[in-house]
């Protein structure tokens, strides 16, 4: 059965626990993102989206819970096998992170210094990341000087450029106007082809969930309060629930 | 009035910085031996940090000179003790004046621009794009910064001396008729290494201590943009206080060798 390739979890959450203080923000949160998906998580603003893929990339650590990505357990690898595991994965942040003292060309060859390659690799790497982004002829321009769009490009051509195996996307269409947004969805879903990889996307834009989404999730303080195709969970006739699609 | 309740906090929340910053001078010292070395960063912020402050630092240093040499003059010359001048203001700026003014300087320009470059760097979330990037942030912008600066005081310390010896012998050519090749002589005449170590010696603890504190008050920044400001401002309170404090250990200890 062809579906048997597609369970293989790419990322299997457990139970995740995580507190500040007596504020309790993932309260026993379970999912698994497989193989070649585009999962979307949605929530309300501080509903935890965020800290969950802080501790999904071991920028936080859970209070309880297990975390693996691709069969490894994240607490238990040490800093340098959580940096090899990292290079595996390409994460789009909220307000594209991009380098601000560095060209959009020292942006994109940033990731690729761990790997030691030659410079015409690199040359191409990042000619090819640009590209996939339509971006070229912005290599030399400093973020400064790129509008909101075009940082998210380069921002999502750097989760890139190392071919990872899963991209996470935090916020991916938040602050753009709808034409970019819809831009920025579009490049999404042809990088899912183009690279096949898993894809976890972190959004309250319905429009985008609509688009992407193979399954989602909605996630309500702190838990997965349901799970299911766009469809599924776009016609549900739970209060909580609606309240995301009105 | 105090709240005398609050005080232990206070006392708690101070003591917890001071272990946290120990915390962090450590992981550098660690970080600092392990591979891979960022050369050109280290080059880059060796650029940033003495480059870019030598025209501050040599205007800072000439008219503390000139100013120096303009007021002790009518005061040396009551008791007839004029030629006294350029064994005097050598003597104090090399071994005292000089080393802490410039450190100062450096504290306000370098240690405030680091707290606000790598706090911003917090807040926008490009330090954490690096971490998952696989790279070491620290390494990358700690150690580097904390070496820049450690190198380049000192340098900039001996700069700064060279200039304000320069405005005070421009003082004592027109005023006192001391041809710059005298004053020289008298410089030289004056000064013997033991003053010249020590004061090079404490401007490598002052280098450090503001690269460090710099990087520590950035790269710990929370509270968005007003972390930044915050960050930014501590950054400079803290070095300048960790200066006077280093300036009173290395006098105490010069003291006690020489």
């Amino acid at each position: 059965m062809n579906d048997s390739k597609k369970i293989v979890p790419m990322i299997k959450i457990r139970d995740v626990r995580k507190s500040f203080g007596d504020n309790h923000v993932l309260n026993g949160f379970s999912m698994e993102l497989r193989l070649g998906e585009n999962l979307v998580i949605m929530g309300k603003s501080g509903s935890g989206k965020s800290v969950m893929i802080k501790c999904l990339v071991g920028l936080m650590q859970p209070d309880e819970g297990s975390i693996e990505i691709m069969s490894k357990k994240i607490m238990e690898l040490d800093q340098k096998e959580l940096n090899n595991l990292r290079t595996e994965i390409g994460f789009l942040f909220q307000g594209s992170a991009l380098y601000d003292s560095m060209t959009v060309r020292e942006n994109l060859e940033f990731p690729l210094r761990k790997n030691k390659l030659d410079p015409v690799e690199v040359e191409k790497l990042v000619f090819q990341a640009l590209q996939s982004v339509g971006l070229t002829e912005a290599i030399d321009l400093m973020p400064n000087e790129l509008s909101g769009g075009m940082k998210r490009r380069v921002a999502l051509a750097r989760a890139i450029i190392l071919h990872p195996k899963i991209i996470i996307y935090d916020e991916p269409t938040t602050g753009l106007d709808p034409i970019t947004a819809k831009e920025i969805i579009e490049l999404m879903r042809n990088i899912q082809k183009k690279y096949g990889a898993s894809s976890l996307i972190i959004t309250h834009d319905v429009d985008c969930a609509r688009v992407i989404a193979n399954r989602m999730i909605l996630l309500i303080d702190g838990v997965n309060y349901a799970e299911g195709t766009f469809e599924e969970i776009s016609t549900s006739k739970d209060k909580n629930i609606q309240a995301f699609f009105k | 009035m105090i709240n005398l309740i609050q005080i232990p906090d206070k006392f708690r929340t101070f003591f917890i910085e001071i272990g946290e910053l120990s915390y962090f001078a450590g992981r550098f010292f660690k970080e600092l031996f392990s591979r891979p070395f960022e050369y050109k960063e280290l080059i880059r912020q060796c650029y940033n940090v003495g480059n870019r402050s030598l025209l501050l630092v040599g205007v800072t240093g000439f008219i503390l000179g000139l100013v120096f040499t303009i007021q002790s003059r009518p005061t040396l010359m009551e008791f007839g003790a004029e030629s006294w001048i350029p064994s005097m203001v050598s003597i104090s700026i090399v071994r005292e004046i000089g080393p802490v003014i410039i450190a100062l300087i450096c504290a306000g320009r370098i240690s405030s621009g680091i707290g606000a470059e790598l706090g911003s760097m917090r807040v926008t979330e490009q330090i954490d794009a690096m971490e998952v990037s696989g790279t070491n942030p620290f390494k990358y912008l700690v150690v580097t910064r904390i070496l820049a600066t450690t190198l380049m005081v000192p340098l900039l310390v001996i700069f700064g001396d060279a200039v304000a010896l320069l405005g005070s012998a421009l003082v004592e050519n027109m005023k006192g008729d001391v041809s710059f090749l005298l004053y020289i002589n008298q410089v030289f005449n004056a000064l013997e290494f033991s003053d010249l170590i020590p004061a090079t010696s404490k401007s490598f603890f002052f280098g450090f201590a503001i690269g460090l504190v710099g990087s520590f008050k950035g790269y710990n920044c929370k509270k968005g943009t007003v972390g930044v400001g915050e960050a930014s401002n501590t950054a400079v309170v803290y070095t300048s206080m960790l200066v006077f404090i280093i300036d009173f250990i290395a006098v105490f200890l010069t003291d006690l060798v020489y």
